[in-house]
């Protein structure tokens, strides 16, 4: 009977939980709050960019398509670098998201001009765009969870061509004309809301990596950590390995469906055919030249994979002359095979990546800066 | 016999096309059983074979372009093991798979750079290009010529593993790659002998297909290179007669699946084939017991 009492929890009178809960957030914000500053600083600036520059820059198409694409590399860096789940069916869940985000959202007016081969479709209704994305996200994870069940017994690289293999059955399904009333075929599906600022993309994205880091960092997210090092010591400390992998994989592709539905915002159609597996491919190399398992890394190589494939190195694909002399090699393709060799050299050479395991954290940056300026004073002084 | 008269070109191309995914698929397989990588480059090397083909018979006669492609395809195949593969070989697994991924994206841009992106005609060889008619239906030589050229080859390279000192070395290392090594076994230079057969059985293979087919494209070699790879895994990867009879199944089912006009499915056909085989029996046909898969 005395036992309980004993317990030391019992004696000490249980806090007040709100208070607890609102010191906590209080705290939280009181330590990061140079963190919280510069993320407020980014959106500004690229509001204010948005006001000042042309809207057909480059530099936005970057920033659209960087954002989006930073959002896919982490959920895939979740799977492939966290879990340690090597998955290639990324693209696959981007299609189902992407789908389903334009097929709830096309205006019923516009529904007899888009489906114009299967008389107007037969679903009749439109959701709200952000009531849409999150259905883009449950869809892919709903698929993700039946597809689980079966594949994740698999390792390594038979898990990679079953993922593979099953984001290639999806594509030859929406392409079928049998659900044409639904899927519109192999054509086109057009005509549904999209954005117009820059900051939207990387205000969803920015939530969904939120969102996602909070998992790595939590009991789960050490859970998946433990999993990747090693699965049998992961068993043996009480990870139940078939729930642990079916979440990560789960939560993986349901941001890989709302990643998908953002590019179908930005490109402003969709159609099947183009989720081909090259599309995971280029993620995978996202995420390992950004580093396995590092989401900064991640987010930062997205923005210079996207910004060296779209812009910087463009001159590449014209021919140019210099006076009379024409430059040799260059002609369109080019880019695409300097920077494919840029990825080799990469992957052979710097297989940790850009940031290997590490992170872009604000106090590693203050103290970077802080060393750098002692040194720049010692060296005045000297 | 109706049935037969009518679906008869179905089952030809089929058989024809599962001799050519064949070929491919043996490269795969013996990849896998020494190094256990899924060699994704070599769909590519495949693709580029069909390339090197229609540039070189574009200058040269036919005797000497075909020797030059098979020479031409198997010195990328040594080239890409030797400079992509080897330098990562005390890597983890999942950093050599993706040096095959990113190998696959180069040679795909590459193609894509000299050919400006467009699909090239590929060059009629005379004799397996003619038509010919079997029962009820027409169609190339080529078609007939695919399976027994195909069985030839594949019984010599069995005659070669199980008979030849490389041979036996190739065997060693599928089963203990590193007791092969403390036994004297020089693995890089079978490795490279290997990836040379995979080459050149590569090449024979994409003189057949691209005779059928008339058209080459950067990405032509993906989809040939995947469903060799799942006709690799049906037939129980490691295994060469495995594969040889994976290819042909998955080829005859192919063309089955297009003759009941549900062509959308053909190619999700292969991939459901390889996730049942998975779940159901990992180690495919003909595959060693080995506990690594599941």
């Amino acid at each position: 009977m005395n036992e309980k009492n004993i317990n030391i929890n019992g004696e000490i009178t249980p806090p007040d939980k709100k208070n607890i809960f609102f010191k906590s957030v209080v705290g939280f914000l009181r330590k990061n709050w140079i963190g919280f500053t510069l993320l407020a600083a980014l959106f500004a600036i690229i509001f204010i960019l948005e006001q000042v520059l042309s809207s057909s820059s480059m530099l936005f198409v970057v920033l659209k398509k960087g954002a989006i694409y930073a959002l896919v590399a982490v959920s895939m860096n979740l799977l492939n670098g966290f879990t340690g789940l090597f998955s290639l069916g990324q693209a696959g869940f981007m299609l189902i998201g992407a789908y389903t985000y334009a097929i709830f959202t096309i205006p019923a007016e516009a529904r007899t001009a888009v489906y114009q081969y299967f008389d107007g479709g037969i679903i009749n209704f439109t959701v709200p765009v952000p009531i849409a994305l999150i259905m883009a996200g449950l869809a892919a994870a709903l698929f993700a969870y039946l597809v689980g069940l079966p594949v994740l017994r698999l390792k390594s690289d038979y898990l990679a061509i079953a993922t593979l293999g099953f984001a290639e059955i999806i594509r030859a399904f929406f392409q079928w004309d049998k659900l044409g009333p639904v899927t519109n075929g192999s054509n086109l599906l057009r005509r549904f809301p999209v954005f117009s600022s820059t900051l939207y993309p990387f205000i969803v994205s920015g939530i969904c990596i939120a969102i996602i880091v909070l998992l790595i960092n939590s009991s789960y997210g050490r859970a998946f950590k433990a999993i990747r090092d090693d699965e049998v010591a992961a068993e043996a400390m009480g990870i139940n390995l078939a729930r642990h992998k079916q979440l990560s994989f789960t939560v993986s592709s349901f941001f890989a469906g709302v990643g998908g539905a953002l590019l179908a915002m930005y490109q402003t159609t969709v159609q099947a055919a183009a989720f081909k597996s090259a599309m995971t491919y280029e993620i995978l190399l996202i995420v390992v030249i950004g580093g396995i398992g590092s989401v900064t890394g991640s987010c930062l190589s997205s923005f210079l994979f996207i910004a060296s494939s779209e812009w910087w190195l463009r001159f590449l694909d014209s021919e140019t002359y210099i006076g009379s002399f024409k430059l040799p090699l260059l002609a369109s393709g080019f880019r695409k095979v300097v920077f494919s060799i840029i990825i080799m050299v990469v992957v052979l050479f710097y297989s940790r990546g850009i940031m290997g395991t590490n992170e872009i954290s604000v106090d590693a940056l203050l103290r970077f800066f802080r060393k750098l300026f002692r040194k720049d004073s010692k060296g005045e002084a000297a | 016999m109706e049935f037969l008269n009518t679906n008869l070109p179905y089952i030809l191309a089929g058989i024809s096309v599962g001799g050519q995914y064949a070929l491919i698929a043996i490269g795969y397989t013996m990849v896998y059983g020494i190094l256990r990588l899924i060699n994704f480059a070599h769909g590519d090397i495949f693709m580029v074979a069909g390339f090197a083909m229609v540039y070189l018979s574009a200058s040269l006669p036919l005797y000497i372009s075909i020797p030059m492609t098979i020479i031409i395809t198997v010195v990328l195949g040594f080239a890409v093991e030797r400079m992509a593969y080897r330098p990562l070989r005390t890597a983890p697994r999942m950093s050599i798979m993706i040096s095959a991924i990113g190998v696959s994206y180069l040679l795909q841009n590459c193609a894509w750079y000299i050919t400006s992106g467009l699909a090239k005609q590929y060059p009629t060889i005379p004799w397996i290009s003619e038509s010919i008619s079997i029962g009820t239906a027409t169609t190339k030589i080529v078609t007939v010529i695919t399976p027994v050229l195909t069985l030839v080859l594949v019984i010599a390279l069995v005659i070669l593993i199980k008979y030849t000192k490389i041979g036996m070395a190739m065997r060693a290392m599928a089963k203990d790659f590193e007791t092969s090594r403390l036994m004297g076994v020089k693995i890089n230079s079978v490795i490279s002998f290997t990836f040379i057969i995979g080459s050149f059985l590569a090449a024979i293979g994409s003189l057949l297909y691209f005779t059928n087919y008339a058209t080459v494209t950067p990405i032509a070699g993906a989809m040939p290179g995947l469903k060799a790879f799942v006709a690799a895994v049906f037939g129980g990867i490691g295994s060469i007669p495995g594969a040889v009879i994976g290819a042909f199944i998955i080829g005859i089912c192919e063309n089955v699946i297009k003759m009941f006009g549900w062509t959308t499915f053909s190619d999700a056909f292969t991939f459901a084939l390889l996730i049942i085989i998975l779940v159901a029996k990992p180690t495919g046909l003909f595959g060693e017991k080995s506990t690594d898969k599941v």
